[in-house]
């Protein structure tokens, strides 16, 4: 880019990126809060979402005591780190998922021209402010989660408990953005990310005892969706594992977030590389 | 009536064979047009298929040791679970904005100049992409799924007929439901939020998250009766796994086709309301 901008030291480029970035923001806050009925009715919405889903866990332990061997408020500890995470995920990197749209259209080259990062500016060109309500609601679950849930506090647990939200939030961010490249190679892949994204969030809302074979070492351990919600919650609890991982695997969760990271910014740069226009 | 807009009363006896020749073609195109999104329809295929998984070990997590959850027994959660992947491509829920789109870009007037009543022509393009989804995305989960859990097969032939007729009568309730949801844009301009509220009650109330008889009864039954939201997909799935003797599968497709006829007549009712105050946005 230093190249293509020769003008421009190196210093005044950060902070020039910066007021672009800001500007961007501003203009799609503006644009977004004008028509403001839309905009209510989109965040109500939004909270209806994230409501519904919770719910639907309530309604299973009506019919049942135990989930695979965790009780309501256990898993409802599971569900709120989860609810967290994906919505702030949401919020932040969902965006990435009209990347088909934006290759389609061709935007995508307009975007490639301009003197900011591709990644920022798919995020912040769009940047959905109706899911903010998401996350009101999550934290809502999360804090009557983990105060009903009879936990032991101790300063540890209370970091992890603001933690572990955190990492699970880069972690489903690293997921939406690994799965929109799949755009770059196959612009019709349609619904295709939604199976990781989607599913990994509905999976993440259960305790991983419930699943059973490949399946949940598949999405579990393979994809390391067991880290968002389940390890931590084990170790909010003070439960042991009853797959038999040791207790400090509740910890690791911001390792794992990395490591997606910088998987994702990996295949992230190997997709726009591999980038043709569609020439439209 | 001087209205020269498709719904005006025909002037003469209708010609039915016409007709039938018409629509029948509407539904023929409908099948071609979706048969062409090839590459969408087998990721379409895969994710049905991870999240039949996901949601069979979960609802085989509430059976538990038992065996039995609201009087479904495991097999028959199973068979609820990938019989409903399927059919969600088949009713479409969601993501269908065809009406709301050319309302608010103007498009709408090329409909309404045809000979077809719009109400007709969409439901025949409707059971047309309906077919096909019955094709391709319908048959792939009911065959994964019996690879990978043990299924229930139906024990009576009767429950095969009727399984056909909840399905053709959940793709009309569903095509109804979405016509009224798209029509408020003739009101609003943008359909946006009817469409959100609509999605939001579909995936809950229709059955898919949970199968609604784990809801305590004094909530399920009304919900069944008054809304329309059970007919898109409880109602095929609780007659396919046969949860009810065959006189109560008899009354569950009653119900759907109460609903089809009143929710084909309230679009009707409704296109007619707005083509008298609509007023098309050129350009």
């Amino acid at each position: 880019m230093a190249e293509r901008w020769p003008a421009v030291r190196r210093g005044e480029r950060a902070g020039g990126a910066l007021v672009a970035y800001r500007a961007l923001l501003g203009a799609q806050a503006r644009a977004q809060t004008t028509y403001r009925t839309s905009f209510v009715v989109d965040l109500v919405g939004n909270v209806g979402a994230t409501v519904f889903d919770v719910l639907a866990v309530v309604v299973l332990y009506g019919v049942t005591r135990e989930l695979g061997g965790f009780t309501l408020r256990e898993t409802l500890v599971v569900v709120g780190l989860n609810a967290t995470a994906f919505a702030l995920a949401d919020l932040f990197f969902g965006n990435v998922e009209r990347l088909p749209v934006y290759v389609r259209s061709g935007l995508f080259d307009a975007v490639l021209l301009r003197p900011l990062g591709a990644l920022p500016q798919l995020l912040l060109m769009d940047l959905p402010l109706r899911k903010a309500s998401r996350t009101v609601v999550g934290v809502a679950v999360l804090v009557a989660a983990v105060t009903s849930a009879g936990i032991d506090w101790t300063p540890g647990r209370v970091v992890l408990v603001v933690l572990a939200p955190l990492a699970g939030t880069v972690f489903f961010g690293s997921i939406f953005v690994a799965t929109a490249t799949l755009t770059f190679y196959w612009t019709e892949s349609g619904e295709l990310a939604n199976s990781v994204t989607y599913g990994g969030r509905d999976f993440s809302s259960y305790p991983v005892t419930i699943f059973e074979g490949w399946f949940r070492a598949a999405f579990a351990y393979g994809l390391g969706f067991a880290f968002v919600s389940y390890h931590p919650a084990l170790a909010l609890l003070g439960r042991a594992d009853p797959l038999g991982l040791p207790a400090w695997v509740g910890w690791v969760s911001p390792g794992v977030a990395l490591v997606a990271a910088g998987a994702a910014a990996l295949l992230w740069r190997a997709g726009v590389r591999h980038y043709r226009s569609t020439g439209s | 009536m001087d209205s020269v807009t498709a719904t005006a009363a025909p002037s003469a006896r209708p010609n039915v064979i016409l007709l039938i020749r018409t629509f029948a073609a509407i539904v023929g195109s409908g099948f071609r047009r979706y048969s062409t999104y090839r590459q969408a329809t087998v990721a379409g295929v895969v994710t049905n298929t991870v999240f039949g998984i996901l949601r069979c070990y979960v609802l085989l997590a509430v059976a538990g040791e038992a065996g039995t959850a609201a009087g479904y027994d495991r097999a028959q959660l199973v068979t609820f679970v990938w019989a409903g992947q399927g059919l969600l491509a088949v009713v479409l829920l969601w993501r269908w904005t065809e009406l709301a789109d050319r309302i608010r870009t103007g498009e709408i007037v090329a409909d309404l100049l045809r000979p077809v009543h719009p109400v007709t022509s969409y439901l025949a393009a409707d059971l047309g992409r309906a077919g096909y989804a019955g094709l391709a995305r319908m048959v792939p989960p009911l065959l994964v799924g019996p690879l990978l859990f043990e299924v229930h097969l139906p024990a009576r032939w009767s429950t095969v007929a009727f399984f056909g007729c909840s399905v053709v009568l959940a793709v009309v309730v569903s095509f109804g439901c979405r016509y009224l949801v798209n029509a408020t844009a003739y009101w609003l301009g943008d359909a946006r939020g009817p469409l959100l509220l609509w999605t939001l009650c579909s995936a809950v109330l229709a059955g898919l998250a949970f199968p609604l008889r784990f809801l305590p009864e004094w909530l399920y039954v009304p919900l069944w009766l008054l809304t329309p939201f059970p007919s898109l997909l409880q109602a095929p799935l609780d007659v396919l796994v046969e949860r009810d003797p065959p006189a109560i599968q008899a009354g569950l497709v009653g119900v759907q086709l109460c609903w089809a006829v009143l929710l084909l007549a309230g679009c009707r009712w409704v296109q007619r309301r707005a083509e008298r105050r609509l007023v098309v946005h050129g350009g």
